[in-house]
């Protein structure tokens, strides 16, 4: 009946099994496909209505029309990947369904696989009519930033799935007890990304601080675009480069805090 | 790891079939400062059902859950299916399955989906089939398309043994089977289940607190208290040597410290 075969190395068939659960989920609750849309259409307008307050009376604004909305856009692409990620995994700590998947063959790297592609879903959902408000009520049309964008998103979204798997980790090892971890981390890093002011702004100690974090260099790159019209591949391969590296981190760190969480027994009790 | 060690995490076709279902050596897991299992040791043939008895803290869950690999041991060894776990659970996973209260089933999903991730996980093949086939047999057409979450507690663990089966497991770890069940359901169950490992030779590891269940399903029965094996043997030789005639009478022993005396008595 089992294909045993399947069982070596990863397998697409448990990773479309994992993305078929959450699709089931998603279809069955409409509060919480409106919650992946309410939040990030609030913050757009909000924003964008600050953009042009501020354009109306600073010539510099004027001139470098689209950065806050950008900024806002590309911020959300950011911390909606996170909580894409991350409150996939929380269903399965809400649903007490973790220890049924862990006793399966899914693998841990499947399991992630997984949670990566709901997190791009999840992300379209909520980012895509985000955009589409943008343009229809500030005339800022993010996908005018062309090839650009691609190195912008994928940026982003290889620093969120980090951010995302190491959070999980955490949660699986410390329980629902550390779940506030996943709302709030990602905001620990937003004064230091420099979403909608230049590194420059920061105090020199810190500045390095910032450059250690892919998403400044993201946020640096969309100012270069929209400001100067130059599109900076150094910031973009500086930024990969701390990203690959992260993505292996948080992956190992995973590892481990499910490793800590058998020892503990916590994968029995996954309560608080 | 020494050479040996290693050798015989691979093993042969010939020891798979050979060997038991479950071998578990010198086991030990320590919580801090509590011993939750302590140096136990045993070993279940293909084939048999086990029961797993002992009260509260015994440490039958912490036990099951070493199996399954979901709690690492402090020390020794356990083999499943002749692969050693959890080093070897990529072998075996695909080939056992449980049921435990301390997990459930996604609540917003229907039976019916829920059984086909879970056949997909395990790569069932003709899967729309296994599904129609256990909601015959376990009898779940009613409410197959309803939500989990609005099931009762009876249907809700007639769904979770349906997704132990889900596979066809060679080896089936059950805790508390059927809790919340009322006693015609629960008699069923037991009956499916006999069925079950007697058309599939399958092996079924049981922990219950059900004495009447245990004399009914299991050839064998392990006795835990404080972390070690109090006793391990057939029910009725278990019974005779307590000078018992029911396992609650023998449990109760055993949970209030009585078991040497009635042991002694019974010689």
């Amino acid at each position: 009946m089992t294909d045993l075969a399947l069982h070596r190395g990863i397998s697409t068939h448990r990773i479309g099994a994992m993305i078929l659960r959450y699709w089931y989920l998603l279809l069955s609750s409409w509060p919480r496909l409106l919650e992946l849309l309410y939040w990030p259409a609030l913050q757009v307008i909000t924003w964008g209505f600050i953009q042009y307050y501020i354009a109306q009376n600073a010539s510099f604004f004027a001139r470098a029309g689209g950065t806050l909305i950008g900024a806002v856009i590309l911020w959300d692409i950011l911390f909606r990947g996170q909580l894409g990620f991350s409150i996939s995994f929380l269903e399965e700590m809400w649903a007490r369904n973790l220890g049924n998947l862990m006793m399966s063959p899914l693998k841990p790297i499947e399991f992630l696989l997984a949670l990566m592609v709901m997190s791009l879903i999840r992300l379209a959902i909520g980012v895509i009519p985000m955009t589409l408000l943008a343009l229809a009520f500030f005339h800022f049309n993010v996908y005018s930033l062309g090839l650009p964008l691609i190195a912008f998103f994928c940026n982003l979204i290889f620093t969120s799935w980090s951010v995302g798997i190491f959070v999980s980790g955490l949660v699986l090892r410390n329980g629902l007890g550390a779940e506030s971890i996943v709302w709030t981390l990602m905001f620990a890093i937003m004064p230091l990304a420099c979403i909608y002011y230049p590194v420059s702004v920061l105090p020199v100690w810190l500045q390095y601080v910032a450059w250690a974090l892919p998403p400044t260099y993201v946020f640096e790159g969309m100012r270069a675009l929209l400001i100067e019209n130059s599109f900076r591949v150094d910031l973009m391969l500086d930024a990969l480069a701390i990203n690959i590296g992260l993505l292996v981190a948080s992956f190992w760190a995973f590892l481990a805090l499910l490793r800590s969480a058998k020892n503990n027994g916590s994968l029995l009790s996954g309560g608080e | 790891m020494t050479g040996n060690d290693k050798a015989s995490s691979w093993p042969t076709v010939a020891d798979e079939i050979s060997s038991a279902a479950i071998e578990v050596d010198r086991l030990v897991k320590v919580y801090k400062q509590t011993r939750a299992v302590d140096g136990i040791s045993f070993s279940l043939p293909r084939g048999s059902i086990t029961g797993l008895l002992g009260g509260n803290g015994a440490g039958k869950t912490t036990t099951i859950a070493m199996i399954m690999g979901l709690v690492l041991p402090t020390s020794g060894r356990v083999r499943v299916l002749g692969h050693p776990m959890p080093e070897d659970s990529a072998a075996v996973l695909g080939r056992m399955n449980f049921e435990s209260p301390y997990v459930d089933m996604p609540m917003r999903l229907t039976v019916r989906q829920n059984l086909t991730i879970f056949g997909k996980l395990y790569a069932v093949k003709d899967l729309a089939d296994r599904i129609a086939t256990l909601a015959d047999d376990l009898d779940l057409n009613d409410f197959i398309d309803r939500a989990n979450g609005k099931l009762s507690a009876g249907q809700k663990t007639r769904v979770a043994l349906a997704k132990a089966l889900i596979n066809q497991p060679e080896l089936l770890l059950l805790d508390e089977p059927t809790a919340s069940l009322d006693p015609d359901t629960a008699d069923w169950v037991r009956g499916h289940l006999e069925r079950y490992r007697k058309d599939n030779n399958a092996t079924i590891l049981l922990a219950s607190h059900n004495m009447l269940e245990v004399e009914r399903l299991c050839d064998r029965v392990i006795i835990m208290k404080r972390g070690r094996i109090e006793d391990d043997d057939t029910p009725d030789a278990i019974m005779a040597r307590y000078n018992r005639t029911t396992l609650e009478e023998v449990f109760l022993d055993v949970a209030r410290g009585r078991a040497n005396g009635a042991k002694e008595g019974a010689r």
